[in-house]
């Protein structure tokens, strides 16, 4: 074997890790501060400036808390559990591709860990195998409240994922591949090629009926039953302390990133840009960040507080260097489909966060009926409509 | 495609082992939920097994449909049910010198029949090398499943329509 690929492959699995890991921890970072600016409070404040340090110290402490294992639990089920969770979670990260075909060094390479050509499977495959860490974790404990909670996470899963695949379906129908690499490379163009308005039938049903099963499939507000605390204590689980709750959280937000990607790739045209180069797209993150820097100097000169006379500018050169990096040839090349990427998936990222600070949580039977009764005919006549205008216009 | 002969046959051993020893530990565990996570190692390795035929769709059919969907659903209900009761009945019957017979007359039979017909048996080449270069596996699939075997396959969906219809009248009292 190729030994150049090896090392390329390595150096990007360290890159994708790292970058993963860092992201899981100030996602939890970020949401508790959307919600508190939601809710008009500042959120995390005390740990660094604006809390920044607050995921470090968050990790410190699962780190060093006790790691408790309750007796009269299944032991290896309940050891196995936090492990099923948090692996499939993180492996469907390897086919999400961040960006085109690039030359390092004189060597191509895929931004993508690896294309597989049942890229969209394989996804769906991992995530319906990760149903089993919360549902082992619930049976083993020997709780009630955890059982209860795994058995509806199970029920709630099963459920959505077939309104899931059926959305996912149509615009695969319109794409003609199950790679995700080709999948991104078919919306080539502007915001009008990309599968949510392009096609015989744009696909805007499918879309949102995606993003309400990826609602239901992250255990997410409104859907988050499985661990609805004032019924089931913390749901399935109540009885994991220390590191194995962590891999626990951990998972969600890796299973939310996944999903934001999947939306990311099948619907809003992946790492594309919203409007073709030779009209300026490619000067949108300079600008943005150049502006953010701006601001940031300039509320840092007329700071109210003493801290912030500090921490703003420095800020404000910081956005300012980016802004830079952006517009230098050499790194724009594979800088822009990533920022591209990042800002669409984020932008859904920000929508999780937004409904959890909007919306009450579901009754259980109403969850129920809202799947099998509404969500599912409604995506099977998406499907078929979508099916019937690609047979007649192909 | 790049295969390695020593790498195919470690591998296909490893799958064997895990298909069949999943099986075993299906039908001898005494808890039923160990039972069930048995067999799903067992179809992990039908599913490796599959890939290693290069046969890229079925392999996440079969994770997807019945590790993420069946099996699921098998281990939803046998969490229900109250387990405390099964564990401690004797778990195999005491008919050995029956049981013995039987399956040595089945084996017998399958046995003959397969040295019979042996020269109509070949192993089946992996997908790769049949299909002409640039033809994927799921799309010739797709095609034989649509065309050549459309009717078998809209009978089989109309079986499984008329078995959900069937348990939904016998489980609901009033619909």
């Amino acid at each position: 074997m190729d030994l150049t690929f090896v090392v390329i492959s390595l150096i990007k699995i360290l890159v994708v890790f790292a970058v993963l890991m860092t992201t899981l921890a100030y996602l939890q970072w970020v949401e508790r501060k959307v919600i508190a600016h939601i809710q008009v409070r500042p959120g995390p404040y005390r740990v660094g400036p604006h809390g920044l340090l607050q995921p470090l110290a968050d990790v410190i402490k699962l780190l060093t808390k006790e790691d408790l294992v309750p007796p009269y639990v299944n032991k290896a089920l309940y050891l196995a559990a936090p492990f099923l969770a948090i692996t499939m979670a993180l492996l469907s990260i390897s086919v999400i591709p961040f960006g085109p075909e690039i030359t390092v060094f004189g060597h191509q390479t895929l931004m993508q860990l690896t294309d597989l050509n049942i890229g969209v499977l394989f996804v769906l495959a991992v995530s319906s195998l990760g149903v089993y860490g919360i549902a082992l974790a619930g049976w083993s404990s020997n709780n009630k409240y955890a059982l209860i909670g795994g058995l509806r996470s199970s029920a709630q899963m099963i459920s959505y994922e077939l309104p899931m695949s059926l959305a996912i379906a149509a615009p695969l129908l319109i794409s003609n591949t199950l790679s995700l690499h080709d999948l991104v490379m078919r919306q080539e163009g502007s915001i009008l090629s990309w599968n949510l308005l392009h096609g015989p039938f744009p696909q805007i049903f499918s879309f949102i009926i995606f993003l309400i099963a990826a609602f239901a499939e992250t255990n997410r507000v409104p859907f988050d039953l499985p661990e609805a605390e004032n019924e089931l204590v913390a749901g399935f689980h109540t009885e994991y302390s220390s590191m194995k709750f962590a891999s626990f959280f951990m998972a969600e937000y890796a299973n939310m990133i996944t999903v934001s990607s999947m939306a990311t790739l099948l619907f809003l045209g992946g790492w594309m840009a919203p409007w073709p180069e030779k009209y300026g797209s490619s000067f949108v993150p300079a600008v943005i960040f150049a502006f953010a820097g701006v601001v940031a100097l300039y509320h840092g000169m007329h700071a109210a507080r003493r801290r912030d006379k500090k921490t703003l500018p420095v800020f404000g050169i910081i956005f300012l260097l980016i802004a830079v990096v952006f517009v230098l040839p050499i790194t724009q090349i594979w800088l822009i489909p990533l920022f591209w990427f990042c800002a669409k998936t984020g932008a859904i990222l920000f929508t999780f966060m937004w409904v959890r600070g909007t919306l009450p949580r579901f009754r259980y039977d109403q969850l129920m009926g809202f799947t099998w009764k509404f969500l599912f005919p409604v995506a099977i006549l998406n499907l078929l409509v979508t099916g019937f205008l690609v047979a007649w216009f192909s | 495609m790049l295969t390695n002969p020593v790498l195919d046959t470690v591998l296909f051993y490893l799958f064997a082992l895990l298909v069949l020893g999943g099986g075993i530990l299906t039908i001898t565990r005494h808890n039923a939920v160990h039972s069930a996570i048995s067999l799903i190692v067992s179809l992990l390795g039908v599913a490796g097994l599959y890939l290693l035929q290069q046969a890229e769709f079925l392999f996440a059919v079969q994770i997807i449909l019945y590790i993420g969907g069946i099996m699921l659903l098998f281990l939803f209900v046998i969490m229900l049910v109250n387990l405390d009761q099964a564990a401690k009945e004797r778990q195999f019957n005491r008919q050995w010198l029956i049981a013995l017979a039987a399956v040595a007359a089945v084996g017998a039979e399958v046995a003959i029949f397969i040295y019979k017909g042996k020269d109509s048996f070949h192993i089946a080449e992996s997908a790769a090398n049949i299909l002409a270069p640039g033809v994927k596996n799921t799309e010739v699939l797709a095609d034989s499943l649509f065309s050549e075997y459309l009717l078998p396959f809209e009978i089989a969906s109309l079986l499984l329509l008329v078995a959900v219809v069937g348990s939904v009248v016998m489980a609901k009292k009033r619909i």
